[in-house]
């Protein structure tokens, strides 16, 4: 039995202590916004904020997530999460999409921590989040974007 | 070809034309026939006015009804953009969904079924969309003029509202009395000076909900009522059968809801995607190799290597290339080597299936929606008309989506009869790959070589080119080989390089083809990710021999496609070419033709200290024919270099006697945030019909950097990827 903040609701789930929390959102609550890349945190799209901070939900057992605050693509409310999604629509970021929940979950963290980053603070950040699309020249410009969003 | 296809797939043929050559409407302005009456009348239920590509209901919702799978090329909002064109409507007003399969209505004009590939969306649609956008209009202000008494010329339509006078009704307010309107066989199509949203960067109808979680919308967020999930233990060998299964284990694990066996191999069937995977690891099988195919890629290179020397079935073979090589002032030979790749798409394949023994339903990012219909019929025996396909947005294809075999679906539908044979009940599976059954499961680009020849003489024009390839033919054995595969030459093998339009008198290619077991398929670009590598490289050692120029060399040898040199020269002027690079920074361009779209692209590239290659900028000159929505075709230029840096970068399937040595993104990575250059694209301002630009950015990238990186290093990188020479 596991319970946990999902968006601000508390939930329980009734699975095995190692089931990673991916396939809890996803399969037990049916919450997929959280998506399936690789399963072994290489991918990045299946990230999530735990009590804040972006964690891969496919390496992340849920007995380790009592009692904690997840935050996914469904809930995040954030300031620099808001500004963040306003800058991917604005820029067009987005092509077959797949990875952006991750990838906004990423960056918006990022943005949470350092405010104003420089290219090389985004690559450090977003190396993790992989593209097969190649969005990531889009990404760049709208993480700057976003973080001149925070700043108005 | 798997043997279960060779009965199932019989109409409607793929068309010859269409592979060979596309083709496309002219632009505007044209009193069209034909083409809208084939279209089944509009229908109302419930108030909507409903033809095959255009659904409008009383709340004012325009639905556009996509023909074509979109994968992230934008092809929704392209298609969008035609019909609200020319219905007038707002573009906030218009929504898409997929189209069913049904050749008939659906069929893509250039191949003649349903399917989404070789760059053609637009193209095929450009004509058909615009088409019934006008059409949907003239029916709309047809039943204004009728419900207010009034000449159907006196009507405006702006924005999605029709006026007349005094009176005013939005699309949905007519839409029912709009229904009973006859299809008109003729409509007019506007002419480019009245577009209002054709040539604009229009926002892509999909990108909002691909910001806030995409719900709904891919195949594997599919979470049917009552579903459950499948996972399937597969031949490490390709061909290898289950031997013996000892399933005991497995069953006893929670949720597990049953074990079966299909050809492909044994299927774990559970409540939960992470359970099904669990279980999985614990059956124990034993595979029967006879069959398997078990050479490596080291046997493969050996026996490839050895066929460069033996002539091979011609392709081309014009002038005298070999007395012309002979009066060369000097000649360039190369081999080149090319690795299997994986597409790699972040949304793992997966397919639903629903088989109640009457009827199946399968829910998927398909690509080829004719071929996956008439598969899934086949193999459970039904008509087509009781088999839906339905098909949901695909998290990336580059191809790997557009199977000949519909592998997937064939897998889907023999799990889906095993399931109901065993359970002797229907519920909704999804067939689920892992991240590992996705990069070891085959369908790669294939594994190629090349060999060239090729002189200059003294004035440096080129005088003789000999070109070898050798490699699996994608199209051979599938439905397309009737056509694309002539003289036992496949053209996916040699595009880009015996169709070159560089002015070469005397050229020669010729392919072999070799038989492997290994399933192989198109990647973006298809036979263009390496024959564009070979022939723009070898260009610039040409330029070398000849001591010119790598720009002016090409030039002079386009004196017959205007349109290449036209992107060269786009694209030279605005990298300043003609002027020193930065300290540090070295360039390489490349030019090619695919898709008949023109991409060239100037690579400035900078060697780190630790002889890695940064790729800093790239820019661009691409000419699509007509831009339909610049922004997106800016966004497919930078992702397809993407990718196509990706392929050169750090990318290699590779066997050890048959099986696969990768596994994860860990030991198969592709391009990431660091590795992409800032790229800036230069469109060619056209009215010629538009052309494809989801792949012809992928060729030009891989020449390009490796052209940068002989500037830099006086290294000529002949086999890839570049991890190989530690460039990566």
């Amino acid at each position: 039995m596991g319970t946990f903040t999902l968006n601000g609701e508390t939930r329980q789930v009734d699975v095995e202590p190692e089931m990673p929390l991916l396939w809890v959102l996803r399969d037990e609550l049916k919450m997929t916004g959280t998506k399936f890349g690789c399963g072994v945190a290489s991918c990045g799209a299946c990230t999530v904020h735990l009590n804040g901070e972006p964690v891969r939900s496919c390496q992340t057992w849920i007995q380790d997530v009592e009692g904690m605050e997840v935050t996914t693509i469904e809930g995040v409310d954030d300031k620099a999460a808001k500004a963040i999604q306003t800058a991917w629509v604005e820029l067009q970021v987005p092509q077959c999409g797949y990875c952006q929940s991750g990838q906004i979950m990423q960056a918006s963290a990022l943005l949470t921590e350092t405010p104003k980053p420089t290219d090389d603070d985004i690559d450090a950040a977003m190396d993790g989040n992989l593209c097969r699309c190649a969005s990531y020249a889009r990404i760049r410009k709208a993480i700057h974007r976003a973080a001149d969003i925070m700043e108005a | 070809m798997i043997p279960y296809l060779s009965h199932l797939i019989e109409t409607p043929r793929p068309t010859r034309r269409g592979f060979l050559k596309l083709s496309a409407g002219a632009v505007g302005g044209l009193l069209i026939g034909g083409m809208v009456p084939r279209t089944a009348a509009a229908a109302t239920e419930g108030g909507t006015f409903a033809t095959p590509f255009v659904h409008i209901t009383p709340d004012n919702v325009v639905t556009v009804i996509s023909k074509h799978l979109d994968k992230g090329q934008g092809v929704a909002t392209g298609l969008a953009t035609l019909v609200a064109e020319e219905l007038d409507a707002d573009p906030a007003q218009v929504t898409v969904e997929f189209a069913p399969a049904n050749a008939e209505l659906y069929a893509n004009t250039i191949f003649g079924v349903q399917g989404t590939g070789g760059s053609t969306a637009m193209a095929n649609s450009f004509q058909q969309y615009r088409e019934a956008g006008a059409a949907a209009r003239a029916m709309l202000v047809a039943a204004a003029a009728e419900a207010w008494g009034v000449n159907p010329d006196e009507i405006t339509v702006t924005g999605g509202t029709m006026t007349a006078g005094g009176n005013t009704a939005t699309f949905g307010e007519m839409a029912s009395a709009a229904a009973g309107i006859e299809v008109p066989a003729e409509v007019t199509l506007k002419t480019p000076d009245q577009w209002l949203l054709i040539g604009k960067d229009m926002p892509r109808v999909d990108v909002p909900a691909k910001t806030t979680g995409a719900v709904g919308m891919y195949g594997m967020d599919h979470q049917p009522e009552d579903g459950l999930v499948a996972v399937t233990a597969r031949c490490p060998c390709y061909g290898g059968m289950v031997a013996s299964l000892d399933d005991s284990a497995a069953r006893q694990m929670r949720g597990v809801v049953d074990v079966l066996q299909i050809p492909q191999g044994v299927v774990v069937i559970a409540d939960n995607t992470w359970r099904a995977i669990q279980a999985r690891e614990a059956l124990e099988i034993e595979w029967d190799m006879a069959e398997a195919e078990g050479r490596g890629t080291d046997a493969l290179m050996e026996e490839y290597t050895a066929l460069l020397d033996e002539p091979g079935n011609t392709s081309v073979d014009r002038g005298d290339s070999e007395a012309n090589l002979a009066n060369a002032a000097a000649v360039v030979e190369a081999d080149y080597a090319f690795p299997y790749l994986a597409h790699a798409t972040m949304e793992p394949l997966n397919i639903t299936v629903l088989y109640d023994g009457e009827t199946a339903e399968f829910w998927t990012g398909s690509q080829i929606q004719t071929l996956d219909h008439n598969v899934g019929a086949g193999v459970l025996g039904l008509d087509p008309s009781k088999v839906q396909i339905h098909t949901k947005w695909g998290g990336g294809s580059f191809g790997r989506r557009a199977t000949a075999d519909s592998h997937l679906v064939a897998e889907a539908a023999m799990i889906g009869a095993a399931y109901l044979e065993a359970q002797g009940a229907a519920r909704p599976i999804k067939l689920v790959y892992t991240r590992e059954d996705d990069l070891h499961g085959r369908y790669y680009r294939p594994l190629h070589l090349h060999r060239v020849r090729a002189g200059v003489d003294a004035d440096g024009k080129i005088t003789g080119w000999q070109h070898r390839v050798v490699g699996q033919g994608i199209m051979i054995g599938t439905p397309f080989e009737s056509f694309t595969v002539k003289d036992g030459v496949d053209h996916s093998s040699v595009e880009g390089a015996s169709d070159t339009t560089y002015d070469l008198p005397h050229l020669a290619v010729d392919t072999h083809h070799p038989s492997v077991g290994t399933p192989v398929l198109w990647w973006r670009s298809v036979g263009h990710t390496h024959t564009a590598y070979v022939m723009e490289t070898m260009m610039d050692e040409l330029a070398d021999a000849a001591g010119q120029d790598p720009v002016a060399f090409r030039l002079a040898h386009l004196q017959n496609d205007p349109r290449l040199a036209g992107v060269l020269e786009l694209a030279a002027e605005k990298a300043g070419w003609d002027k020193p690079p930065a300290e540090g920074i070295h360039r390489g361009v490349a030019v090619h033709k695919s898709f008949n779209s023109y991409v060239a692209e100037i690579a400035e590239v900078r060697m780190r200290e630790d002889g890695t290659v940064k790729v800093e900028r790239v820019v661009c000159g691409v000419d699509c024919g007509l831009a339909i929505n610049p922004d997106n075709i800016r966004a497919q230029i930078e992702g397809g270099l993407g990718d196509g840096r990706s392929g050169i970068l750090r990318e290699e399937i590779t066997l050890t006697d048959g099986e696969v040595d990768q596994f994860n993104y860990p030991d198969y990575t592709p391009l990431r945030s660091s590795d992409m250059p800032q790229v800036d694209v230069h469109i060619v301002a056209s009215s010629e019909p538009p052309t494809g630009i989801g792949e012809p950015g992928t060729p030009p990238i891989g020449p390009a950097v490796a052209n940068a990186v002989a500037k830099a290093t006086g290294q000529r990188i002949r086999s890839l990827p570049f991890t190989q020479h530690g460039l990566a």
